[in-house]
């Protein structure tokens, strides 16, 4: 049972994931995990201040009931199949605590340091989180997907729009941690 | 019945996300140091799958189960937007660790402060809707 609580290594988790991809591709759906949002948004009433959010959001509640499937899915993975603790290159750990005094690496599943409910006591890491999520979401939907619309759905469809969309995640993504972070932390 | 088969396809992603650590701020981290295979193999293998299955599907033409027709649309044809949006979301999903689907499975291992960076996504997916027309597509 030890397979249960250790980590999955890639081989077992990415071809999970295209099972997760094909599993609502046989029920009608396309896999991509950011239009939520936008039927989240149009749920509450956006679509009175913005034509983009005007649609029959209704018939996307299934993405919805996705999340609400994924948020279980967190809890019981959590709960009783983990023991919450990631470890990572350990040069790269080193690196962490040296450059940014981030030392929990190996010790939790996320960086204590921003992520703790004590950690919120600094206005700096709201903000940092709040940001964070903004350029996902409006990069989401401005890119017309996330990683898995993209890298994954998109691209096993050979679609040359999610190519450019995924140079364009990592693009950012190695701008923010190699530029952006020594600014920021 | 319909709603419980999505359901139970959000339970099993979630798992997968929380066990192959894709969920962690802590992979993205080293994933953009290039510190490990990890993140590349996961992806990398998801996708060598997605491409074998698709043509599979797309040359038997398999249908969903419910007699719909597949959804497997093409993206429509631009680069600017897909570029840029691409590097905003990689900046996101960089500065918070998190992209869209590991968000909701870090609320449900009882973290509230992923909260913070959802409710940012909102704003920012709000956001866009709402200067849609100024941008460049």
């Amino acid at each position: 049972m030890n397979w249960i609580y250790e980590p999955w290594p890639w081989y077992v988790a990415g071809p999970l994931i295209a099972l997760v991809m094909f599993l609502l591709l046989l029920v009608g759906k396309q896999f991509g995990m950011s239009s939520n949002l936008r039927t989240a948004c149009a749920a509450v009433g956006a679509g009175k201040a913005a034509d983009f959010f005007k649609y029959d959001w209704k018939s996307e509640r299934w993405n919805l009931t996705v999340v609400l499937g994924a948020i279980l899915g967190g809890f019981i993975a959590s709960n009783y199949m983990s023991d919450n603790t990631v470890e990572i290159n350990p040069e790269v750990a080193q690196q962490l605590a040296a450059d940014y005094q981030i030392t929990s690496a190996g010790n939790s599943y996320l960086p204590t340091e921003i992520f703790a409910i004590e950690a919120l006591s600094e206005p700096s890491t709201i903000f940092i989180l709040f940001i964070g999520g903004l350029l996902v979401g409006f990069g989401a939907r401005y890119a017309g997907g996330c990683t898995s619309g993209h890298a994954i759905s998109g691209l096993s469809n050979l679609q040359v729009p999610s190519l450019i969309a995924v140079i364009g995640f990592f693009i950012g993504g190695l701008a923010m941690v190699h530029l952006f972070y020594p600014l920021i932390f | 019945m319909r709603y419980l088969t999505y359901l139970a396809i959000g339970v099993f992603f979630g798992i997968v996300m929380f066990k192959s650590e894709a969920a962690s701020w802590f992979r993205i981290y080293e994933m953009f140091q290039f510190g490990s295979f990890h993140m590349y193999g996961i992806i990398g293998s998801a996708l060598v799958l997605g491409i074998i299955g698709v043509q599979v599907i797309k040359r038997k033409k398999i249908q969903p189960i419910d007699g719909s027709a597949m959804s497997l649309h093409p993206k429509e044809n631009s680069i600017i937007r897909y570029f840029i949006g691409g590097i905003i979301f990689g900046l996101g999903w960089a500065l918070s660790g998190a992209c869209p689907g590991p968000m909701y499975v870090l609320v449900g291992a009882g973290f509230p402060s992923i909260l913070i960076v959802i409710f940012g996504a909102l704003v920012g997916t709000f956001l866009y809707g709402a200067i849609k027309k100024y941008l460049p597509h």
